[in-house]
Parts: structure tokens; C-alpha cells; sequence
């Protein structure tokens, strides 16, 4: 099995959001970038292809040299190999495309990513490359079993879960469930020490064209204060007459 | 030139963010001078769409589509936006208004804008006002591409009323062979879920250990509400990962979102951020949830929810 597991690189969970040049780019002063949490899902499933029925697992990324060091933190958690797609990315459509020319030179034949990056939130990268290159996708992952060429695959859906099936070539897009939270993986000295020496490539995008830009940015609106309230005849008062929520 | 809506059915039934989709695809072809037409795939009652301006409803009756399939059904909307012509389609952020989305953007070479929360600002260019940053944050994302696909964010524009005299179009799409076959669904019915609450019970570490979670079943009984915890919470296994809302979790826009031994982690904060009101209920004053939240009471779950229960009880009472 060759393995694409497509890594973002993003603020971290705790990062406060600012903006800068007039609310047009997002402020990455102090911030601290990590693997996309949802990433990280599909990364800790394909270690473990790659450790119980044997595959290879190459990483890939779309951006600047800047998220080198989250993909050299991939293969600090076991990738074989990493690709940077240098280019800077600033549309899902345009993305997807450029990895679709990724998938197609490399003969990958699963995909993981995530289902979100927790940036932009856009949820639509794994589809769009599924339906480029016309693979099975499955979205909001939360199992994946594979044996041979075919895949059992379980997608949560509105109050439970579906079960699916397809064979390989497949694209998934990992929720929370695909892995228990103690099976991710923290790269050790050794895996850190082995990354240096994993091939990275770099390749030059096919300059795929933009469906969409981003001209600003706002912030969330201040809040006003909370109010405390001493009962709970208090709080049911407030939330039937002044909230109307109830 | 037209507007296309895809409302969803459930069994049948349409869900109030068909109805909020339906209302904002009136709007947005108001603003762009044509026509809505909505697409619905085996509705029991498709003219309920005309309360909310549909003008035009595409109609399939199909027993081949009784179960979803988004290879499928993404053919099918491009079918429907070929033959209306339409420059923007709109879905829901439903799990399978979301899993559809980027197939149906890549079949109509169109830019997709996901996670929408307004009208459009302008027409041309296209710009959309749309939630980012884990709800930290907004862009403005202007789509340049002929054909637009859009998924409006849940509960963000509302269900507005404008009855139109609509008419329904019977369509017969072609079905296409799909890769993916769905061999079983699991899905409990008759339970509320995180996905279509009005309001959402929420509670977290503080509440000691999974035994304790009858209070707060029992409270979002009483209030019609679905039961949704933090991420430590489903990490220890004390509840279902499918309850763990939150920036990694489910996100919830919920009209009502009650926090009961929830610290708020800005983690967390970031997933329930679209929810209107927010209620919290911590012994520690100093919670960051405080600063989230609307109201508030300082005090000790166990002594605090069984009360707000019973009182509950008594407002539905009187006020059913």
C-alpha cells in the first residue's frame, strides 16, 4: 500500500488570533505551528498500516518553506518520506489540484487527510482531490480497515454512523474516532534524530489557478459581560424573558 | 440564470436548515436579479419549501435514492444546475451537505466557500462573509469562478417566511454508477443530536466520573436539548467521542448552550462560539468560562443542576 497522508500546518489549539496589514493577513508573531489536529488523526492511522500490514507512508504539504519543520515532525512520527508543494496556499480548489499532480506522479493509492484544518476551516480539500482524480471519499471519518485492495470504512453522520465500502484507489477525511487520543504519537530523540535524514522534496507547483481569495479579516465581536446570578429561578427568568431561549 | 437550493430530507422530512437554506437562496437571487429554484430528493411534502420563497422546486421521487450517496447525489445537482443554469449553488452544512459540497464544486469547476454566515456583501465580485479560525474569527472570501457553491454555517441566517405561489417541476436525473456502497447505518432515532439542537447540555470533568451523567440527561430531557460533553471528557471515555464538541469535536450553533463543570479551554470556547446564548455553571469563579459565557451561577454542579431541574419542571409546566 502507498500511503499520502496531507499535513497542514497550523496555529496551534491555544493560539490567540490576530491580524495584520489592515486586517488583510493573519498575525504569526508568537505563534506557535503545529500539525493539524485532524491531520494527526490520519498520520496515527497510517503508522499503523505501516507497522501491522505494511505500507509506505509519505507526507505531503502545500506551502512555503516556513512549514518545513511540521513535516520534518511527521517523519519524526515515522513517515518515510515528506513533499512540499512550494506554493503558497490560499484556496481549497487550487490546493486540491496541486495535490491531485502529487497523487498521480506518486501512484498512491490511499489518501488520508483531515477533515478541517483548524485555520480555515474549509472541509473541502480531500473531496475536491477525491473528485479530481475520481477515487471513493469517504468525509468525517471515524474508521478505516483495509484488506487487499478493499476498504470498510465508517463515517459519523447526524446522531450515529454509516458503514461503507469501496476498493482502493480512496481518499478519507479523518474525525475524531478514527484514533483513541492515546495513540498519538509525541516524535522521541530517535525518530527526531532519523527525521533529519528522511528525503523532504520539494516541487514546484503546476500553478493551478484560484477559485476563490480572501480580501479581509475580522475578529469575533467583544462580548459584553457575563451576568452571575445568585438562583436558579434567577437564570430561568432571564433565559425566558430577556434571552428568549427558552 | 439561477439560484439552486439542495434541502435535504430525513425520512421524508425536511429539517429547519432546509428552511434556512431555502430562505437565504431567496435572498441571495433577489440580490442577484433571478430566480430561486430549490432541489429536493424524495420530500413527503415539497410545497412546505414555497413558505420559505421557493419559487420553483425540482422534485425527485426515487426509491433508488432513499439512502444517501454523495457520488450520486453530487451528479444529480449538477444535473440540476446544468439544466436551470445556475451561477450558485447552496448547500447545508449537514454531515452530508458538507460531504457533498466539494464533489459538487469540482463536477461545476466552481469556487466553494464553506462555513458561510451571511448574505453575500457584494455580487460582483462575489464576496461572502464566512467563519474561520475555529469561530476565533471571520474572513471575507471573494469567489471568482463563474458558478459559486456554497455552504451556509447552521443557524446562522435563520428561517425567515416569504410565501411564494411556487410550482414543482417533477425531475428524473440520470443515476450514475457509484465506487462506494453503504452497507448498514447506525443511527439512533428519536434522540436529539448536537447537530440540529436548539439548545445543547454540556457537561465536562467537573461533573467527577460518568456515573453523574443522569443530572445532566435528565436536564436536557426536560429542555428538548441534545447532551454533548468537552474533549477530556470523551478522551477518558466517560462519554462518546460523537458528543465531544469543541475545536477538534462537533461545533455547535445551538440557540442555547448550558456548560455545567466546564472550565473553557479556548479550545473548547472556539467550538461552541456560535451558539447565541451561553450559560455556565462552575465552582470556580475564575473559569474562563465566565468570560464566554452569558449567564452565569457559581456553585457546585450536584447542588446547583438537580434544582435548575425541578424548576424547570415547574416553568414547562406552567408554561407548556
Amino acid at each position: 500500500m502507498k500511503i499520502l497522508v496531507c499535513i497542514s500546518h497550523v496555529p496551534d489549539t491555544t493560539s490567540k488570533i490576530n491580524f495584520t496589514e489592515n486586517d488583510t493577513k493573519f498575525d504569526s508573531n508568537g505563534v506557535q505551528y503545529v500539525i493539524n489536529p485532524f491531520d494527526e488523526f490520519s498520520l496515527t492511522r497510517a503508522m499503523w498500516f505501516k507497522e501491522k500490514q505494511g505500507a509506505t507512508v509519505t507526507v505531503v504539504n502545500v506551502g512555503p518553506v516556513a512549514t518545513e519543520p511540521t513535516l520534518r515532525k511527521a517523519l519524526a512520527i515515522g513517515a518515510d518520506n515528506a513533499i512540499r508543494v512550494n506554493m503558497e496556499a490560499t484556496d481549497g480548489f487550487s490546493v486540491a489540484k496541486e495535490l491531485a499532480e502529487v497523487v498521480k506522479n506518486g501512484d498512491y493509492n490511499l489518501v488520508l487527510a483531515g477533515r478541517e484544518s483548524i485555520d480555515y476551516n474549509g472541509e473541502m480539500v480531500p473531496g475536491m482531490l477525491a473528485s479530481l482524480l475520481d477515487f471513493s471519499f469517504v468525509n468525517a471519518c471515524i474508521g478505516l480497515e483495509i484488506e487487499g485492495d478493499k476498504a470498510t470504512i465508517s463515517r459519523e453522520i447526524d446522531g450515529g454512523k454509516e458503514i461503507l465500502s469501496s476498493n482502493l484507489p480512496l481518499v478519507i477525511a479523518a474525525q475524531k474516532g478514527l484514533v483513541e487520543e492515546k495513540d498519538l504519537r509525541i516524535p522521541n530523540m530517535r525518530g527526531i534524530m532519523m527525521a533529519r535524514k528522511k528525503p523532504l522534496t520539494i516541487v514546484e507547483p503546476i500553478n493551478s489557478v484560484p477559485a476563490t481569495s480572501i480580501t479581509s479579516f475580522e475578529k469575533q465581536a467583544a462580548k459584553s459581560a457575563c451576568k452571575i446570578v445568585d438562583n436558579v429561578d434567577e437564570l430561568i427568568n432571564l433565559l425566558h424573558n430577556e434571552a428568549k431561549v427558552i | 440564470m439561477s439560484v439552486l437550493v439542495f434541502a435535504e430530507t430525513s425520512e421524508g422530512k425536511f429539517k429547519k436548515s432546509a428552511f434556512e437554506v431555502t430562505s437565504y437562496g431567496k435572498k441571495v437571487a433577489e440580490q442577484l436579479g433571478t430566480n430561486v429554484v430549490v432541489l429536493t430528493i424524495n420530500s413527503n411534502d415539497p410545497t412546505l419549501l414555497y413558505i420559505y420563497g421557493a419559487e420553483k422546486v425540482l422534485n425527485v421521487s426515487n426509491d433508488a435514492l432513499k439512502i444517501f450517496n454523495v457520488e450520486i447525489f453530487a451528479n444529480i445537482i449538477k444535473q440540476a444546475a446544468e439544466k436551470e443554469s445556475s451561477q450558485v449553488v447552496i448547500l447545508e452544512s449537514s454531515s452530508n451537505g458538507l460531504y457533498l459540497a466539494p464533489s459538487v464544486a469540482v463536477n461545476l469547476n466552481a469556487g466553494y466557500a464553506s462555513n458561510v454566515v451571511a448574505l453575500p456583501s457584494a455580487t460582483s465580485p462575489f464576496t461572502v462573509k464566512r467563519k474561520a479560525f475555529s469561530n476565533k474569527a471571520f474572513n471575507n472570501t471573494q469567489i471568482t469562478t463563474d458558478t459559486k457553491v456554497i455552504a451556509l454555517a447552521k443557524n446562522s441566517y435563520g428561517v425567515h417566511e416569504n410565501i411564494v405561489s411556487g410550482s414543482i417541476e417533477e425531475f428524473s436525473p440520470s443515476i450514475i454508477e457509484s465506487k462506494l456502497s453503504s452497507t448498514a447505518i447506525e443511527q439512533t432515532s428519536g434522540k436529539v443530536t448536537i447537530a440540529d439542537a436548539d439548545i445543547v447540555v454540556s457537561g465536562g470533568r467537573g461533573l467527577k466520573g460518568p456515573e453523574n451523567w443522569g443530572m445532566i440527561e435528565e436536564l436536557a430531557e426536560v429542555l428538548g436539548a441534545a447532551t454533548a460533553c468537552s474533549k477530556p471528557v470523551s478522551d477518558l471515555g466517560w462519554r462518546p467521542h460523537s458528543e465531544h464538541v469543541g475545536q477538534t469535536g462537533k461545533p455547535v450553533a445551538s440557540n442555547l448552550y448550558v456548560a455545567i463543570g466546564i472550565s473553557g479551554a479556548i479550545q473548547h470556547l472556539a467550538g461552541v462560539n456560535s451558539s447565541k446564548v451561553k450559560v455556565v455553571i462552575n465552582t470556580d469563579p475564575e473559569a474562563p468560562f465566565f468570560k464566554a459565557a452569558d449567564y452565569g451561577i457559581v456553585g457546585d454542579a450536584f447542588e446547583v443542576v438537580p434544582k435548575l431541574i425541578e424548576k424547570l419542571k415547574e416553568f414547562k409546566a406552567t408554561n407548556a
